[in-house]
């Protein structure tokens, strides 16, 4: 079975964003970039997959700048095999990634399609759901656990209640929760050897994608603040401010 | 213009989230209807006619709906979505999970976890983990969008007399089959929907130190949370992570415990009313958002607590 993974350049998960004072966005300038953490577990999954023998090759695919190459040679240094890079400069939002991902899937052929369920920069929660639609597959969204069965796969999520068990008929989209496993660090000699793996580069156009966006940002602000209230000397002065003051109990 | 909100449903029963998913579509100014699809639709679509400011309910009955599988469910609202410009749901799992393959099959985009609308085409929403809040405008024809539940009061439950029609959908995809579910299963109110919520995290020490969070929710007939650190950690199960991985909350009165106050957990519960913090090391940044602050050795605390609110 063959995969697929799509892996993100993000901002790091420790970097503190800061808005633009234009409110043109954040500031991306000089700060650190990493694979988004739920696509790495999303590689981390599809590597234990090959590992276990349940899966032949795992084809790596990022989008956007050429920076993206960094990124992929970590999905390679972690176990994929070869990598895809969609290189545009031109913001690519949800729909855009899912119809160039449907685009390479269609040229590709896996089997299973995994990655993050969300993206730690803009938090949409869409492209997995939105490659299942356009290729008619079924999906496992917010996966904590998966099992390839025969011609099918059963898919743990994380729902708001609990859990929940479904069986999907293969090829399928996962996408993958915080549970689903630790992805590993690579090590160095799997670090240079990622360097050789094949990495092949093409362009929306290429795959006849039109990447413009449909929505516009019209401006980014920062959040309204908090401000640090009282600190109280005992749990009596606790429950009396929360009863006379704050009138919440 | 016309608005259609996909309610959500739980165990047969129109979940609450609905109800901030109506008053959001409210804001928009267009004529609103509720679309039920369950297994069986008759109670929630009578909960659903009785919202104040409904028109229309529409409804899908049939075991195809019963566990809202994203290909049947998503395929029902395509096929319902002709003449509607906007197509909203709460932010719940469900939603999350089919909304944006509604989207998809209507070849539009989708605007996620909506914190407010500003016109029929422009909402605001949160974005880096709420770090930072973007106004965006869809050019699209239909709008299908998300609703952050906390960021709207919900509309009224009763007053309203809509009309029930049932509608066809295609029912089962075939794709994907329903399993089995593991519920927690709680006397406590919903986490999303509870007035108080008290919140440990891995200052617990330990799973078995959890019963110390779990009397004073109940005492303030609160629900339970945790943080990422204390799900991590195997202290208790991830249904109860509040943050923004976790669950989105926003009550009255929020009490962390032995919570630093990573900004992922923040951005899951910073627009609570009040918050109370307690954690022993007078530095955490928990201090730095909580209205009311006590250094204090949470062993203690929660014990004394747990009293003065029994008392």
């Amino acid at each position: 079975m063959k995969l697929l993974c799509a892996v993100k350049r993000v901002v790091d998960y420790n970097v503190k964003v800061r808005v633009k004072s234009d409110t043109s966005g954040v500031e991306t300038a000089n700060v650190k970039f990493s694979m988004n953490p739920f696509d790495e577990i999303a590689v981390e999954e599809a590597v234990r997959l090959k590992e276990a023998g349940k899966a032949s090759e795992i084809v790596a695919v990022s989008i956007g700048p050429a920076a993206c190459q960094e990124t992929l040679r970590t999905a390679l240094a972690m176990g994929a095999d070869r990598a895809i890079l969609v290189q545009t400069d031109a913001e690519v939002q949800p729909l855009a990634v899912a119809k160039i991902l449907k685009a390479l899937v269609e040229k590709e052929q896996p089997r299973l399609v995994l990655l993050g369920k969300q993206a730690i920069d803009d938090d949409s929660n869409q492209t997995g759901q939105m490659l299942a639609a356009l290729l008619g597959w079924p999906q496992g969204t917010f996966a904590s656990k998966v099992a390839p069965g025969e011609g099918t796969l059963t898919v743990t999520r994380e729902i708001d209640g609990g859990l929940e068990t479904l069986e999907l008929t293969l090829p399928a989209v996962v996408t993958t929760d915080l549970r689903l496993n630790e992805p590993r660090y690579a090590s160095l000699p799997n670090i240079m050897k990622a360097k050789k793996k094949p990495l092949d580069t093409v362009t929306p156009d290429a795959l006849g994608v039109d990447v413009a966006p449909r929505l516009t940002t019209l401006k980014v602000v920062e959040p309204p603040s908090r401000t640090a209230g009282v600190k109280v000397p005992d749990v009596a002065t606790l429950v009396n401010r929360l009863k006379n003051e704050a009138k919440v109990i | 213009m016309r608005t259609l909100v996909i309610a959500d449903i739980e165990g047969g029963a129109l979940k609450p989230a609905t109800l901030n998913a109506v008053s959001a579509a409210g804001k928009i100014g267009a004529p609103i209807d509720v679309l039920v699809a369950a297994g069986s639709v008759q109670a929630p679509a009578q909960a659903s006619a009785a919202i104040a400011g409904v028109d229309t309910v529409l409804t899908a009955e049939g075991p195809a709906y019963e566990h809202a599988l994203a290909e049947p469910l998503a395929a029902l609202i395509v096929a319902q979505a002709g003449g509607y410009t906007h197509i909203l749901a709460p932010a719940t799992a469900t939603a999350k999970n089919v909304l944006p393959r509604v989207a998809a099959l209507l070849d539009v985009a989708q605007v996620s976890d909506i914190l407010s609308v500003e016109g029929a085409d422009t909402f605001t929403r949160p974005i880096y983990a709420g770090n930072a809040i973007a106004t965006v405008r869809s050019a699209d024809p239909v709008k299908v969008v998300t609703v952050r539940t906390t960021a709207f009061e919900a509309a009224a439950a009763s007053g309203g007399a809509a009309a029930i029609r049932p509608v066809d959908g295609a029912g089962d995809s075939g794709l994907s089959r329903f399993v089995s579910a593991q519920l927690a299963k709680s006397e406590r109110p919903e986490l999303t929907a509870a007035r108080v919520v008290v919140s440990g995290g891995r200052g617990m020490g330990s799973g078995d130190n959890f019963p110390l969070v779990e009397r004073v929710a109940d005492a303030l007939g609160g629900a339970v949370g945790a943080s990422r650190a204390a799900v991590d950690a195997g202290f208790v199960p991830n249904d109860l992570q509040v943050g923004q991985t976790g669950k989105i909350v926003a009550p009255e009165l929020y009490v962390a415990v032995g919570i630093s106050g990573a900004i992922q957990h923040l951005a899951g519960m910073k627009d609570s009313k009040v918050i109370v913090a307690i954690n022993k090391d007078e530095e955490a940044p928990i201090f730095q958002v909580a209205d009311y602050g006590l250094v204090a050795d949470l062993f203690k605390a929660l014990p004394e607590l747990e009293q003065a609110l029994g008392a």
